[in-house]
């Protein structure tokens, strides 16, 4: 592991919603680390707070506590202009672009966007801005002629390529990538993935990179978040990780990945009941009541992440003793 | 072992405003009794159509079917009356739909769907439905006690196992689920997974599994059927088909997938995309993004060949290979 800088800090963030049947911890101090240049896979269940905790560190949605570093510069503490000039640095890609885009946008106009939001160049500058946009499709594989189509004439490939040319027009240093891939078939999904890789190296991005497909997190990723009910369960390396899982939920998370090989016998690991529910949680480990290995330690006082070995954080009373 | 269910040269067509949409091509598919088998491909390949086709429930307009046959035991399907079809679907051929909420009613409660469901089929007074819909509950792993909630209370992989106790309550010979976890998380999916498997033993029942998620078909299917374009590219049983598989859409799609046991710098992606379905190339339909391609698979049409035993592939490149016989 390189002894860089990182890039992004992320010290306590909370994200609460006031909810009908008490208030709702989404992301529930949550702290890491990033390196410019790598990328951290977030893993966890559907509504354990992936999206929620990508959107409070861009701000997107305001967090409730806790502080956000980007290269320095606190971002929770920024007034509204000193966040729109951030903005140039931190970027998003969405599951589908286009539930958050207006239909009504050519391709052109779509990637330009940003430019213009940001007067790094005139509306008017139609020359100039169809420049610049084909210098962006070209870098994300878009040919030529699609400068002027609308979105309803392109497939989810096409489309999550836009999203992402969008994403790299301002020359971004930190992308939050959420779910770019998982509503694209298998062999779209590699190439884009490939793409994302690509302009990775080219420009030095630094990546969150949201997912609930385990294999792709492996491949892509250099270390992996596990998430589980608005905290931060493991983190690790993601060799590391798949390796040797130290927490009870990731070892039940890796062991139900079924393996594209009949002769594998999966070794399931079997968990109690479902995901419980995020409001109101009560003290002590959230994972208590599916967890195999539960004592009355467990449920006694908070849980937090320990550095059980060098880089490898684990949120659990018995971390290093199963 | 024999065949429950045999699919004929199925062809479906939706007319639409921007024209004839393909669907269908002559689609060739055969459950044997008791197995469970797995249909994979990509969107828009005409999975759902081929199991909306077996259930008589395409759409019309815009969907017609042109030709073919659908023999259930023997009897041609698409020959039957609407009458006898609901009754094919009562008892014989159940169907669970990806997207469990557009099967439940959310408002009523899951008990009263169930029993509903049981009383199409048994003459069973309202009581009784009731107590047997509470027992089928406890089937699919959820207490009986919560037989009185509704939809909205249960989670996904909850409401999915609802579903699945309706889709069962009739105790259908034939189980078609199509994408039945693609939208749970992987520890729910296991658990979904795992009863599936069970109750289709305890009931002895043929499955038909619709996924695109080729680990899931390597864990749960006993054959395989690879479809692209509307019709079958490649079928065998599922240790073949993953030691061996020869269709070079099987091979892209192996190849895509990223790998937990293998680390590797780039993915190989099948290049380009799905042809657009009302426009589909006159030779081998995947012929557009095959690497192997040649001037005849853009003019001719390959027909499927066995290469193997129980293993068939269409595609030219086999046309030399002599069929082996010792597995
Ligand atoms: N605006 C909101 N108001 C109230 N609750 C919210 C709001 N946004 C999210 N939540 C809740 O916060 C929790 C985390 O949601 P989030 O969307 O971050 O999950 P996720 O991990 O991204 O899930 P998925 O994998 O389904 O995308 C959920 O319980 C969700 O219902
Ligand atoms: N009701 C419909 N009207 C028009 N076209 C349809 C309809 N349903 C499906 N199609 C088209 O038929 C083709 C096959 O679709 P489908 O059977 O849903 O595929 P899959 O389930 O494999 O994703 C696709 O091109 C799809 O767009
Ligand atoms: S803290 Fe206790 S309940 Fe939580 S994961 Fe560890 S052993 Fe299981
Ligand atoms: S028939 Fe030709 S185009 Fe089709 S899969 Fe085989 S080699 Fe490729
Ligand atoms: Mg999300
Ligand atoms: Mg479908």
């Amino acid at each position: 592991m390189r002894i860089d800088k990182p890039l992004l800090q992320v010290k306590n963030l909370k994200k609460y919603f006031q909810t009908p049947g008490g208030m709702l911890h989404a992301v529930d101090d949550v702290s890491f680390d990033l390196l410019p240049g790598s990328t951290l896979g977030v893993v966890g269940e559907s509504g354990c707070g992936k999206s929620t905790m990508g959107r409070a560190i861009l701000r997107l949605q305001e967090p409730t506590s806790g502080t956000v570093l980007f290269d320095g510069t606190d971002v929770t503490a920024c007034s509204k202009r000193e966040l729109k000039a951030l903005r140039e640095q931190m970027q998003i890609i969405f599951q589908d672009p286009f539930a958050s885009i207006d239909p009504r946008m050519t391709v052109s106009q779509t990637i330009m966007e940003p430019l213009i939001i940001q007067h790094k160049m005139d509306r008017r500058d139609k020359k100039g801005l169809e420049r610049k946009a084909l210098e962006i499709m070209e870098l994300v594989g878009l040919a030529p002629r699609l400068v002027n189509s609308y979105p309803h004439e392109l497939d989810g490939g096409r489309r999550q390529r836009i999203g992402i040319g969008r994403a790299l027009v301002l020359r971004p240093r930190f992308i939050v990538c959420d779910e770019p891939v998982s509503a694209l078939d298998v062999s779209i999904q590699a190439q884009i993935l490939n793409l994302m890789q690509d302009v990775q190296k080219q420009m030095g991005l630094t990546y969150l990179f949201i997912t609930h497909d385990l294999s792709v997190v492996k491949h892509f990723s250099d270390e992996i978040l596990v998430m589980y009910l608005g905290q931060m369960v493991e983190k690790c390396e993601s060799k590391r990780l798949f390796a040797q899982p130290m927490h009870p939920y990731t070892q039940a998370l890796l062991s139900a990945i079924p393996v594209p090989d009949p002769r594998v016998r999966m070794q399931k690991i079997p968990l109690k009941g479902e995901l419980s529910s995020p409001i109101e949680p009560p003290v002590g480990c959230r994972f208590a009541k599916r967890c195999p290995y539960a004592t009355s330690a467990c449920t006694q006082k908070a849980v937090l992440p320990r550095e059980i070995e060098p880089g490898h954080f684990v949120a659990c009373v018995r971390a290093g003793e199963l | 072992m024999d065949t429950i269910l045999e699919v004929k040269d199925l062809v479906i067509h939706y007319e639409t405003d921007d024209g004839r949409v393909y669907a269908l091509n002559g689609l060739d598919l055969d459950l044997r009794e008791g197995e469970t088998l797995g249909l994979v491909g990509e969107t828009g390949a005409g999975k759902t159509t081929l199991a909306r086709g077996i259930m008589g429930l395409v759409p019309d307009p815009p969907g017609r079917i042109k030709g073919g046959e659908i023999l259930y035991r023997g009897t041609d399907l698409l020959r039957c009356s609407n009458a006898e079809m609901r009754h094919v679907r009562g008892k014989k051929i159940a169907m669970i739909f990806q997207d469990p909420m557009t099967s439940l009613n959310p408002v009523t409660n899951v008990g009263v769907q169930i029993a509903e469901a049981i009383s199409n089929h048994e003459h069973l007074s309202h009581r009784d439905a009731l107590v047997k819909a509470r027992e089928m509950l406890e089937q699919v792993g959820i207490p009986a006690g919560r037989a009185e909630e509704y939809p909205h209370q249960f989670s996904g992989g909850m409401k999915q196992r609802v579903v699945i106790a309706i889709a069962l309550a009739c105790n259908p010979d034939i189980l078609i689920a199509d994408e039945p976890t693609t939208a749970l998380d992987v520890t729910i999916q296991a658990q979904v997974l795992d009863m599936l498997r069970e109750l289709r033993e305890k009931y002895s029942m043929s499955m038909l599994l619709i996924t695109h998620d080729l680990g899931v078909v390597a864990q749960t299917c006993d054959r395989v059927a690879v479809i692209y374009g509307g019709e079958i590219v490649e079928s065998a049983d599922v240790f073949s088909l993953f030691e061996r598989h020869l269709h070079p859409y099987t091979q892209g799609l192996l190849n895509s997938i990223p790998k937990l046991n293998e680390d590797v710098d780039r993915l190989q992606p099948i290049e380009g995309m799905m042809p657009d379905p009302t426009h589909l190339p006159e030779g081998c339909k995947f012929c557009t993004r095959c690497s192997y391609a040649t001037e005849r698979c853009r003019t001719s049409h390959p027909v499927m060949r066995e290469v193997a035993s129980g293993h068939s592939v269409r595609c030219f490149r086999y046309e030399q290979e002599e069929r082996h016989e010792d597995r």
